[in-house]
């Protein structure tokens, strides 16, 4: 048993109870068990999320390999039956509803698909070097995607490609990875500066190359040329996408995004409609200072001003309350876990408990990546929840199942060869 | 390498994370964060503005209640807009105008909606504010009159705009701050000090009790009253007196530099720029641009100073030694400029330094100009010299007078001259009208005060100021408590004197005597110049007089300056003489006199360059 893994964890969960209790309680109500209040909820949750922790760990390594197709077809079922059952909440129908409390079966389908892409992976079968098998493992991947798309949940559905980092540990090219990495820069810097300006940048950098390398190396000048022509052809076609094919809503995310506004009025129209979250919940971040107001002291928490703040945008209570004290503890302790999991997964002698390890990592990576770079001011809005902290009870049990489940296998890897 | 792609992400996220956390957290922290907080609400206590008292403690400006319509822009519910603006009587669009301003500038902070209601209209709208959340009525203290003079010099306060909110924070939306006059001057003085609460409020907005317990909470602090030096009953004799005419008075007490009255006419009631007709009293006033009722002429209009300057260069020649006061100088009914003649009326003969100063002798003061003049081996040696005697009298330089604004008359030198006529290209002929305050001499109003006070002082003077106490304190500044001495010996005063005494015994204003008080002052009139339909065309003189009285122990020293109001003695020295007898015996025992001035408009005088058509200038018939 990884006890490292294990103390975080739990240092995650308090945490980040007490500031979902910060978050939500009113003077009026004294008891923390009061069920009918978030913080009482949650309580509830972390208790079952322990019950089925032992649940994990009292079942065979084996069984996860065993069933991860089973398990994966199930979770498929049961978002495809959200289309008849499901539950509308907020516009979204991602939801059942159990009576005593509402299951979101995207959250489980991330555990069961990065289960199911292991088994896929480490089949002997498969070479991910081979087109038609990195097809297959794509479309693992991407069923769930379509299927929590229209629910609609984006912010879940993008998820599920966090796993394409298992591909790449596998053996998929790295340079997919640089191209869209590329592409994305020019994006941006498009968007920000527009296409002459990446057209110029660009030049210059192959004038740096061609000045600064050794003489003998040589470069062929027509596929740079070509490479080139391509860059400021997608630079262009983002102009036309960005002006042409994007909503205002879309156009309006960007630019507060990467601060393209800068039209004093327009800014404060954006502040007060699209633009509220991100602002106040930066602005709360900020009067949190170095050592923050002090637990259940945080004035922009208690007078509610950031919307959703017990789920999603749970950090800025601790930015508020915690100040960069709090802040940056859970960075560092998010940082330590998933590091520590990349040591987990690359220890394992299984194959397929590496993989597993591997998409472990990814899916807690991009939703803890996601979801503080959003409540920072860093990336754009998309509204996931940071995995053991955020308020929902799917969530924390679907997180916790899928850390255990590690856990289990690497408790298991001595055992292995016996 | 595949196996640290992930690891180092992951790192890399961590520290950019930290990165703008620490950006966030600690760069941009500040402590004032919480006027910015919106679970902190700010609520304002404002002291009462400080009452201003003339000289002898009579009040001059008290406050009066004005109630503001507060909007928080983000607390309001929707409402029926046609009933709310007819109980306010406001238009819709403007409603709706001042509604978006309001969200412009912030959601949660509160706006002016409507400003300064009356007590009355308040009486109206309280009951039924209560209704309208999001709405609320801010006290706010106006300022009541007390006189209805002296708008120049109290000055008066309008809210703060943008740029007031921005170059000084102590300021918030809808609060009032001083604009021109001593209002202005002694802003921070008057206004006190606002106090400040804080009030942490709760998710649904209710109030729950002092933030922190009202540690951070700071007590209002009362503005201090102020006594200015000013004689309210002069001031508003002076303005009665002006009515009709355009020009500047100042009077001034020589022994102290206190200011006793400060008139620009026409003027204006200050009780205009108080209350919901300001904005509109306002534009009227200051669209005005044929009187120019907003701009004093007491501390801004920079005629040339005319005969009165001559006493100056009396003076100047006596310290250099080029004359004696016995110095003969013959007046051809007027003196030459090369071969040019330039006219005199003084009637012609043998001239001394007295009947020069009091028959107004062009050529005497042209021909001491000469000899001064001739006594240096350059001109610009001369110049220098000139300028330093001029200058030593407040010339030529701002005054350093406790008002926000004002202008720095001018006393050419040789630069000046140099930049006109080439470098070194010029002579005495060339600046010989200076000697006789025609030239480019120029002095504003207050100025020629302050020189009249430096001749009854005998050499010196204090800087003029208006206040005169501020709370109980009289004010020791040395700025206005030291003197500050010309460059001319005592003893040359006295011939000067003199003949000024004589400028009411035998000269130019022996018609204006005031019984049984000696007074010396010296008349002018300035030749001026408009250009209609680009053509230089010239006006009737100004008219304008200096005087101090009484000449052994002066009390008070003035100057007048009456545009078009025609030779010295008419208009401005009669309205010297009457504000004399007025500031020595409090009656006046010339009934004739007055009349006269108080009848007397120059309005025709004015409408003549206007009025399409030639007229005359110089009128005898009055």
């Amino acid at each position: 048993m990884d006890w490292i893994t294990v103390l975080i964890f739990l240092l995650l969960v308090g945490m980040g109870w007490m500031n979902i209790y910060s978050s939500t309680y009113d003077e009026g109500n004294s008891s923390i068990f009061d069920l009918s209040q978030e913080y009482g909820k949650q309580l509830v949750f972390i208790a079952i999320s322990l019950a089925s922790i032992v649940l994990v760990l009292g079942l065979e390594a084996s069984f996860y390999e065993r069933f991860s197709s089973l398990l994966y077809l199930l979770t498929l079922l049961l978002l495809i039956g959200l289309f008849p059952f499901g539950k509308t909440i907020a516009g979204a129908t991602s939801w059942y509803d159990l009576g005593f409390f509402n299951l979101q079966p995207s959250e489980l389908a991330k555990t069961a698909t990065a289960l199911a892409l292991a088994k896929y992976l480490s089949d002997i079968q498969t070479d991910i070097k081979r087109r038609k098998d990195q097809l297959y493992a794509l479309l693992i991947i991407i069923l769930p995607a379509l299927l929590i798309i229209p629910q609609p949940d984006p912010g879940s559905a993008l998820v599920f490609f966090a796993l394409v980092f298992v591909l790449f540990r596998e053996g998929l090219p790295l340079w997919y990875l640089g191209v869209a990495l590329v592409a994305v820069l020019i994006f941006i810097t498009t968007l920000m500066f527009g296409s002459a300006w990446v057209g110029i940048g660009l030049g210059l950098a192959l004038i740096m190359v061609f000045l600064l390398k050794k003489p003998t190396a040589k470069i062929p000048f027509l596929p740079v040329a070509g490479l080139y022509v391509l860059a400021m052809a997608f630079s262009l076609s983002v102009n036309f996408v960005f002006e042409n094919v994007f909503e205002q809503r879309h156009r309006d995310r960007f630019s507060l995004w990467l601060r393209l506004e800068k039209d004093p009025e327009k800014l404060e129209e954006i502040r007060k409609t699209i633009g509220y979250n991100t602002y106040q919940s930066e602005k709360a971040i900020e009067s949190g200072g170095t050592l923050g107001k002090g637990f259940l002291e945080g004035t922009r928490t208690k007078g509610d001003f950031v919307p959703e703040q017990h789920t999603d945008y749970i950090f800025t209570t601790v930015g508020e309350e915690w100040g960069f004290v709090g802040t940056s503890t859970v960075v560092l302790l998010f940082t330590i876990l998933l590091l520590r999991l990349v040591h987990l997964a690359e220890r394992q002698k299984n194959p397929f408990s590496r993989m597993y390890g591997y998409g472990v990592v990814s899916i807690l990576m991009v939703h803890y990546f996601i979801n503080i770079g959003m409540v920072i001011g860093m990336l754009p809005t998309i509204g996931i929840p940071l995995p053991f902290f955020s308020y929902g009870g799917s969530g924390l049990i679907g997180f916790t199942l899928l850390l255990f489940i590690l856990l289990r296998l690497d408790a298991n890897r001595l055992k292995e060869w016996d | 390498m595949k196996k640290l792609v992930l690891s180092s992400i992951i790192i890399l996220v961590g520290i950019s994370f930290l990165g703008r956390l620490s950006y966030l957290q600690l760069f941009r922290f500040s402590e004032d964060h919480l006027l910015e907080d919106p679970a902190v609400k700010v609520v304002y206590d404002y002291p009462e503005r400080g009452y201003i008292y003339d000289r002898s403690g009579k009040l001059l400006v008290a406050n009066q209640p004005a109630y503001d319509v507060m909007v928080i822009p983000r607390e309001v519910q929707p409402l029926d807009t046609t009933e709310f603006c007819t109980l306010l009587g406001i238009s819709r669009e403007r409603f709706i105008g001042q509604m978006q301003k309001a969200r412009i500038y912030s959601p949660r902070l509160p706006s002016v909606l409507v400003p300064q209601l009356s007590k009355e209209d308040y009486a109206g709208l309280q009951e039924k504010m209560r209704k309208y959340k999001g709405f609320y009525i801010e006290k706010r203290s106006l300022r009541d009159y007390k006189t209805n003079a002296g708008a120049n010099v109290l000055g008066y306060i309008s809210e703060v705009n943008e740029w007031d909110l921005k170059s000084n924070p102590y300021y918030e939306l809808g609060e009032l701050t001083g604009r021109t006059g001593i209002e202005k001057q002694y802003e921070e003085v008057l206004r006190g000090q606002k106090g400040v609460k804080y009030i942490q409020k709760d998710r649904f907005n209710r109030d729950i009790g002092p933030y922190k317990d009202g540690v951070k909470d700071l007590p209002s602090i009362r503005g201090t009253e102020l006594h200015i030096t000013l004689d309210k009953e002069l001031q508003e004799y002076g303005e009665l007196l002006m009515r009709g005419k355009r020009g500047g008075i100042v009077a001034i007490e020589p022994g102290s530099g206190e200011i006793l009255t400060m008139i620009s006419g026409p003027t204006y009631e200050p009780s205009l720029l108080v209350g919901r007709e300001r904005s509109k009293n306002y534009s009227t006033l200051h669209n005005d641009s044929l009187s120019r009722p907003t701009w004093d002429r007491s501390i801004l209009a920079e005629p040339s100073p005319g005969s009165p300057f001559k006493t100056l260069q009396a003076l100047a020649a006596l310290q250099e030694g080029v004359i004696s006061p016995e110095t003969p100088f013959t007046c051809y009914n007027g003196f030459y400029v090369g071969n040019r003649k330039r006219g005199c009326h003084c009637g012609g003969g043998t001239r001394t330094m007295n009947t020069g100063i009091y028959k107004s002798c062009n050529a005497y003061f042209a021909g001491a100009f000469r000899r001064f003049y001739d006594k240096f081996e350059t001109s610009d040696k001369a110049m220098d010299v000139w300028e330093g005697h001029m200058k030593s009298f407040g010339l030529g330089n701002y005054l350093g007078y406790d008002l926000p604004t004002g202008r720095p008359g001018r006393i050419p030198g040789k630069d000046y001259y140099d930049r006109v006529y080439g470098d070194g290209r010029w002579s005495s002929t060339y600046i010989i009208s200076n000697a006789i305050g025609q030239g480019e001499v120029a002095a504003t109003p207050i100025q020629l005060a302050n020189m009249t006070a430096a001749i009854a002082n005998r050499g010196f003077y204090y800087t003029p100021h208006l206040i005169k106490k501020i709370g109980e304190e009289t004010i020791d500044d040395p700025q206005y408590t030291e003197r500050k001495y010309t460059t001319i010996d005592p003893e040359h005063f006295a011939p000067v004197v003199q003949g000024m005494a004589d400028v009411y015994e035998k000269g130019t204003a022996r018609w204006l005597q005031v019984p049984g008080v000696k007074i010396a002052g010296k008349t002018g009139t300035v030749e001026n110049f408009t250009i209609i339909d680009g053509v230089r065309k010239q006006l009737t003189d100004h008219s304008v007089f200096v005087a101090f009285a009484p000449v052994d122990n002066p009390q008070i020293a003035l100057a007048v300056y009456i545009e078009n109001g025609y030779y010295g003695a008419r208009y401005a020295g009669h309205i010297a003489s009457l504000l004399i007898e007025k500031y020595l015996k409090g009656t006046i025992s010339r009934k004739d006199l007055e009349k006269r001035m108080l009848e007397k408009t120059l309005e025709h005088e004015y409408a003549k360059p206007y009025s399409g058509e030639d007229f005359k200038i110089n009128e005898y018939v009055w």
